[in-house]
């Protein structure tokens, strides 16, 4: 009987030298991330002012340069239009897939396609838009609103996929239990699915969010920038990503500077997104 | 059927009589798997009608007929008649939605849903059905009492619901039955996950509730059926082997097959 109670020799080296691999694995995967936090604040902490904050970038060739306002609004108001489009179309799709479709042939073709549509390159949906809404057709000129359009593409299977999941781990019994109460089907979904997926929901829609916010291949096509601030979407924008494309590659180190200023402004946008998804799955996994 | 008009009590249906329901030639299926193999039953009005036999005989499949929540299956089917009042809720242009409004039900497992508040739970049937929350405050005090949980939930009636015990949650899913205002009351083991404790307390409601509703219960707990039920039901493989009251069932069965189930040879 005692033998089960000893570990041999063997076995706890191999586990010992095992234990060592994991870590330094870990290690491993969270070191570039780590150097990359730690760079930008380094390089961009010194850009910070309140300056920086409230004045649009002046394009001036001498002398002061300006901040990013424009910037940080124009990322807000392009990515902001781009959730309005992405996520009840996302979430339609979703509710459709996992409480209409389920396994029919149309639900899982449409399931293939959204995740076909994960895996395109964000430029290419740059380039859809430039090639439809920028170049071609009657719309033709850039715009902020195509570049939501593109933007919202790329959110469009990040919100299907995670919606799709959160409406999943609605329990079967809370739809047994609305519709034997002679609920019909879609006030279902309505009343009860919904509600009860609501933190997963809006998890999914910030990680979009969050991953949207950074994209600048999509933006450079299609609302191509500027420099003051606008809170016209048919007009041209500046955005976060752009600022930062455009002024790293000047040779003035001012905007070298302002550039890592915006990418750490932009870091800690999307890092406060992403706490605010980890909340809104925590009250999640509460109930 | 037996119509009481002395209603003392305060009640929450104005009509305070139960439908009753009969069954017949009834086949059900889950694809080509056919669950209730041609059964003919009756489960009278006013009275408890105790289903019991081994597991998957087709007890739930059955009782999920008469609510037509069966067909909410993917792939299910069924055929036959079943009679609500005289009026068969299988026949041509029969809504559904309006047999699960007539035909109430409970489940196994105590569901509340967990986003709304206790009182919100108890009014979501009406509001399911579109009626506006104010005009229902009456009647879900009525339903909670009826249901016996007014007296603990009167104070935390905008809580959650998740707060309440297994058996709370239980008689607030009856209460929310209750107040749809249904003639027949269809429970699925509404006991088997609850403490001895809830289970009396649910006896007794169930026993309170027969003078207003036609009452079938699905019960693997034969001693819940001889304390409670009128009239008792045994069914074996999808197949009605053996009804009658209570009683006779279990003292003097015709059955051989009933026989064995009820003195414990198997199942
Ligand atoms: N959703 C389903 N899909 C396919 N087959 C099912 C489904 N539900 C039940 N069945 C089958 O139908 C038969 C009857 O099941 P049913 O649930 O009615 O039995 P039961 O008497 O209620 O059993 P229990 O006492 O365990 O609840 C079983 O053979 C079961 O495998
Ligand atoms: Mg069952």
């Amino acid at each position: 009987m005692n033998t089960l109670a000893v570990t041999s020799p063997r076995r706890r080296r191999v586990d010992s030298l095992a234990r060592w691999a994991l870590l330094a694995g870990v290690v491993l995967a969270l070191a570039p991330l780590a150097l990359v936090l730690l760079y930008v604040l380094k390089r961009g902490v010194g850009a910070l002012s309140l300056s920086f904050f409230t004045t649009d970038p002046t394009g001036a060739f001498f002398g002061d340069q300006g901040g990013i306002k424009s910037a940080i609004l124009g990322t807000i108001e392009i990515v902001a239009l781009a959730t309005a489009i992405a996520v009840p179309i996302g979430v339609t799709l979703a509710v459709y897939l996992n409480e209409i479709g389920r396994k029919s042939k149309l639900a899982m073709t449409v399931r293939y396609f959204v995740d076909v549509l994960t895996g395109v390159p964000s430029i290419l949906f740059g380039l859809f838009i430039y090639i439809v809404f920028v170049v071609g057709g009657m719309l033709t000129g850039f715009a902020a609103w195509k570049g939501s359009a593109a933007l919202a593409l790329l959110m469009l299977p990040i919100v299907t996929r995670t919606s799709e999941v959160s409406l999943a781990l609605v329990p079967d019994s809370l739809r047994e239990a609305a519709l034997a109460l002679g609920a019909p089907r879609w006030r279902v979904i309505l009343r009860v699915v919904l509600p009860t997926a609501l933190p997963g929901l809006l998890t999914g829609g910030l990680l979009a969010v969050a991953r949207a916010s950074g994209e600048t291949a999509p933006l450079l096509f299609t609302v191509l920038g500027a420099q003051a601030t606008t809170f016209s979407l048919g007009a041209q924008m500046n955005s976060l990503p752009l600022q930062i494309f455009n002024d790293v590659r000047e040779p003035n180190p001012q905007l070298v500077t302002r550039a890592w200023g915006a990418a750490l402004t932009l870091i800690v946008m999307i890092l406060l997104i992403n706490l605010a998804a980890r909340l809104a799955a925590r009250r999640n996994h509460l109930r | 059927m037996s119509t009481s008009k002395t209603k003392s009590h305060q009640t929450s249906k104005a009509s305070g009589k139960g439908f009753g329901v009969k069954v017949r030639a009834l086949h059900a299926f889950y694809d080509d798997n056919e669950a209730v193999k041609g059964v003919d039953v009756d489960f009278p009005a006013n009275k408890i009608t105790a289903i019991i036999g081994p597991s998957g005989c087709g007890k739930s499949t059955l009782v999920r007929c008469i609510n037509r929540m069966h067909e909410e299956v993917p792939g299910a089917s069924a055929k036959g008649q079943v009679l609500l009042d005289d009026l068969d809720i299988y026949s041509l242009g029969i809504d559904p939605v309006a047999v699960r409004r007539t035909v109430g039900m409970v489940f196994q497992k105590p569901n509340p849903f967990p986003t709304m508040s206790i009182i919100d739970n108890v009014t979501a049937g009406p509001r399911l059905a579109g009626v506006k929350r104010d005009e229902l405050h009456e009647r879900a005090e009525r339903a909670l009492c009826d249901a016996g949980l007014w007296n603990e939930v009167k104070d935390r009636l905008n809580k959650n619901a998740g707060g309440l015990s297994g058996g709370q949650q239980q008689r607030l899913c009856i209460a929310r039955m209750i107040a749809l205002e249904p003639e027949v009351l269809l429970m699925d083991e509404p006991c088997s996950a609850l403490d001895p404790h809830s289970t009396l307390r649910i006896e007794e409601l169930i026993v309170k509730l027969k003078s207003r509703f036609t009452v079938v219960l699905v019960t693997h707990n034969l001693s819940q059926a001889t304390r409670i039920a009128d009239y008792t039901a045994f069914m074996l493989d999808g197949e009605l082997v053996e009804a009658g009251p209570t009683k006779r069932i279990f003292a003097t069965p015709k059955n051989i097959r009933t026989k064995e189930y009820v003195t414990g040879k198997f199942g």
